[in-house]
């Protein structure tokens, strides 16, 4: 049987977010410096571009002003008719939409880059909203590898209901880069530099996609969402239990029914239910308090790519 | 400066603050539990109260509204005239002033132990104002004695003539705890749990005092302030670079000159340029970028702490 591959066209564009949560600092930090020199992230017939989504956020170093603008780029708030008593931050989606998006249009983005930082325990994490994306999976696939033996986690957001609507959704080609843990305001040198590897190698992953390398088919072990778990919380809806010291920092680790997930101020454990293993992510990250979650479940599995090349070769 | 005496009497009125940083969590957490549930707070001579100290920073989860509150307790603030446009912390900074002391006053209350969190890796650090603390510092003794564990170190925060701007200034004894790493706006178990046990150890020894155990005088090692050290900025202002590997998390160790401190974005290092061995503290805390403060330069020192008075027992309550 000859080798069945998926002819794709050439990456022309790329855009690098930083600074979509105002007090991630690692991708604030990088696409300023980016933006000064940006010597490491060219490639010869490659147009990447530096960019920071949320400047107003970024200036007051917090998450966001009025909301979460990883979460808005919906077709209902991209349609909304601008006006001042928008919120900021959808009024910026719509900026953002016009400058890099729509997809498939004629000078749109073909691939986003999105850095973020977490408080959790994660490690480098490469974020895949798309289980049938052949392209990505192969670059995810180069990404780890080259980075190995530094560990490099693949997070599927895939679902019908807990998928989010992020601002590099807007491309062909979404890529979210999570590193932690670091805390918010701190920029820390091992995360700056753990990310800094993490787009290089995705970078040159383009590049030799352009120039006709032939990617054979391959496999990566993902971790897909499953649901997401909120805090015990009392009759006033403060929260009533902390994550236990037996989860805390282990995202990514199987935790088992029966496994120890919180401690309640008295000092009671609450553990696991159920009969399935799963693997939390996000564990105790500052961010997700207000929304109600204290960690993710998500379950392992094996996504195949088929071969690519590029079409132009 | 004024130094408060050492007590002579029972220590009556005491405080646990929490939340005077809205986002560091143990405190705010711990002084919500027992504002709900005050009973592991008593003890026979005395309860402490405990008090939640900047509420709108703590419904925000920020670290302040308008002002930092811990730098609110200077006499400039405290005294002079209120008016509608003060800053939401200066106004909050008076109540307490009202409610804990007045500062320098016969009237304020005999201790107050303030909860803190840093995004820095100093593990377990108490903070006082100076080695002139005797009681004080033979809490930190104590302290240290009770969890040798913990490598409890003691930072003694006040330069000297400065005045002190820090909430737990206003009663005539203080002491703050401060515990990292720990990320803003998280609240982590292990850190949790050690705040809880310290606050209660901390309860137990003023007990101990007002029971008429003797302290006698020791040597303390201590870290005293004795400059700061900015992040690298370039011409426009921003961060040039941020702290090297081999500074990050080394807190209380020591710094030599020549040493490595700052990574630049373009990839060289910046060495330690100043002359003698530093103890940095407070390396890469997220609430001292706008400060101007990438690391606090401490020297290491020691000193003699006298021993402290032995109260006559308190008698028991029921007889």
């Amino acid at each position: 049987m000859t080798s069945c591959h998926i002819a794709e066209e050439p990456i022309k564009k790329i855009a690098i977010f930083g600074g979509t949560h105002g007090n991630e600092l690692t991708g604030v930090f990088l696409v300023k410096h980016w933006l000064e020199n940006g010597a490491e992230i060219q490639r010869t017939g490659l147009e990447v571009k530096p960019f920071i989504t949320n400047p107003r956020a970024v200036k007051k170093c917090t998450r966001y002003i009025d909301c979460d603008l990883n979460r808005i780029f919906d077709l209902e708030n991209l349609g909304k008719k601008m006006s001042e008593d928008l919120p900021y931050e959808v009024r910026r989606a719509q900026e953002i939409y016009h400058l890099f998006g729509p997809k498939d249009g004629e000078d749109s983005y073909d691939i986003i880059f999105d850095l973020h930082n977490t408080t959790s325990n994660m490690g480098c994490t490469l974020i895949l909203e798309d289980s049938r994306n052949n392209f990505l999976i192969q670059m995810f696939h180069y990404i780890k590898t080259s980075l190995a033996p530094l560990p490099c986690y693949v997070y599927l957001i895939e679902h019908p209901s807990l998928k989010y609507a992020t601002t590099r959704s807007i491309a062909k080609y979404p890529v979210g880069i999570e590193v932690g843990p670091q805390p918010q305001g701190v920029l820390r040198a091992d995360i700056l530099d753990q990310m800094r590897k993490m787009i290089k190698h995705a970078l040159d992953f383009i590049h030799h996609f352009n120039e006709g390398k032939e990617f054979p088919p391959c496999a990566i072990e993902v971790y897909k969402i499953i649901e997401k778990v909120d805090y015990p919380r009392d009759e006033n809806g403060e929260i009533a239990a902390v994550i236990h010291p037996n989860l805390q920092d282990q995202d990514w680790k199987p935790l088992h029914p029966g496994d120890p997930m919180f401690l309640t101020l008295d000092g009671k454990t609450m553990s696991l239910g159920g009969d399935c293993t799963v693997y939390p992510v996000f564990v105790n990250e500052a961010a997700y308090y207000e929304k109600k979650e204290a960690f993710a479940k998500t379950t392992k599995l094996t996504l195949n790519a088929k071969s690519i090349r590029c079409s132009v070769h | 400066m004024c130094s408060l005496p050492v007590p002579r009497e029972p220590l009556r009125r005491v405080a646990v603050t929490g939340g005077t940083h809205g986002n560091e969590m143990s405190g705010v957490y711990l002084a919500q539990h027992w504002l709900q549930a005050p009973a592991e707070l008593q003890r026979l001579s005395f309860s402490a109260v405990p008090v939640l100290a900047n509420p709108a920073a703590t419904a925000a989860c920020c670290r302040y509204v308008d002002h930092d509150l811990n730098r609110a307790f200077t006499s400039s603030f405290l005294n002079s005239r209120p008016t509608p446009d003060d800053p939401y912390e200066v106004t909050r900074a008076r109540e307490l002033n009202q409610l804990l002391g007045p500062k320098a006053s016969g009237r304020a209350f005999d201790f107050v132990l303030d909860l803190h969190n840093t995004t820095a890796n100093m593990g377990t650090c108490l903070i006082a104002k100076s080695s002139h603390e005797v009681f004080a510092m033979h809490l930190c003794r104590h302290l240290q004695l009770q969890y040798p564990e913990l490598s409890c170190q003691v930072f003694l925060c006040q330069r000297s003539g400065e005045e002190s701007y820090n909430l737990d200034s206003v009663a005539k004894n203080g002491l703050a705890l401060e515990l990292g790493p720990q990320p803003q706006g998280v609240l982590r178990a292990d850190i949790f749990s050690r705040m809880r046990t310290l606050v209660a150890t901390v309860l137990d020894f003023i007990e101990l005092f007002n029971q008429g155990t003797a302290f006698p005088a020791f040597e303390m090692e201590a870290y005293r302030p004795v400059g700061v050290v900015d992040f690298p900025c370039t011409d426009a202002g921003n961060l040039a670079g941020t702290v090297h590997p081999q500074l990050q998390d080394r807190d209380f160790q020591p710094l030599q000159p020549g040493a490595p401190i700052f990574q630049m974005f373009s990839g060289e290092d910046l060495l330690y340029d100043e002359e003698s061995t530093v103890y940095p503290v407070f390396i890469n805390e997220a609430a001292y970028y706008e400060k101007g403060i990438a690391f606090v330069q401490t020297e290491k020192f020691t000193f003699t702490v006298p021993a402290m008075p032995v109260l006559n027992p308190v008698p028991s309550p029921t007889s």
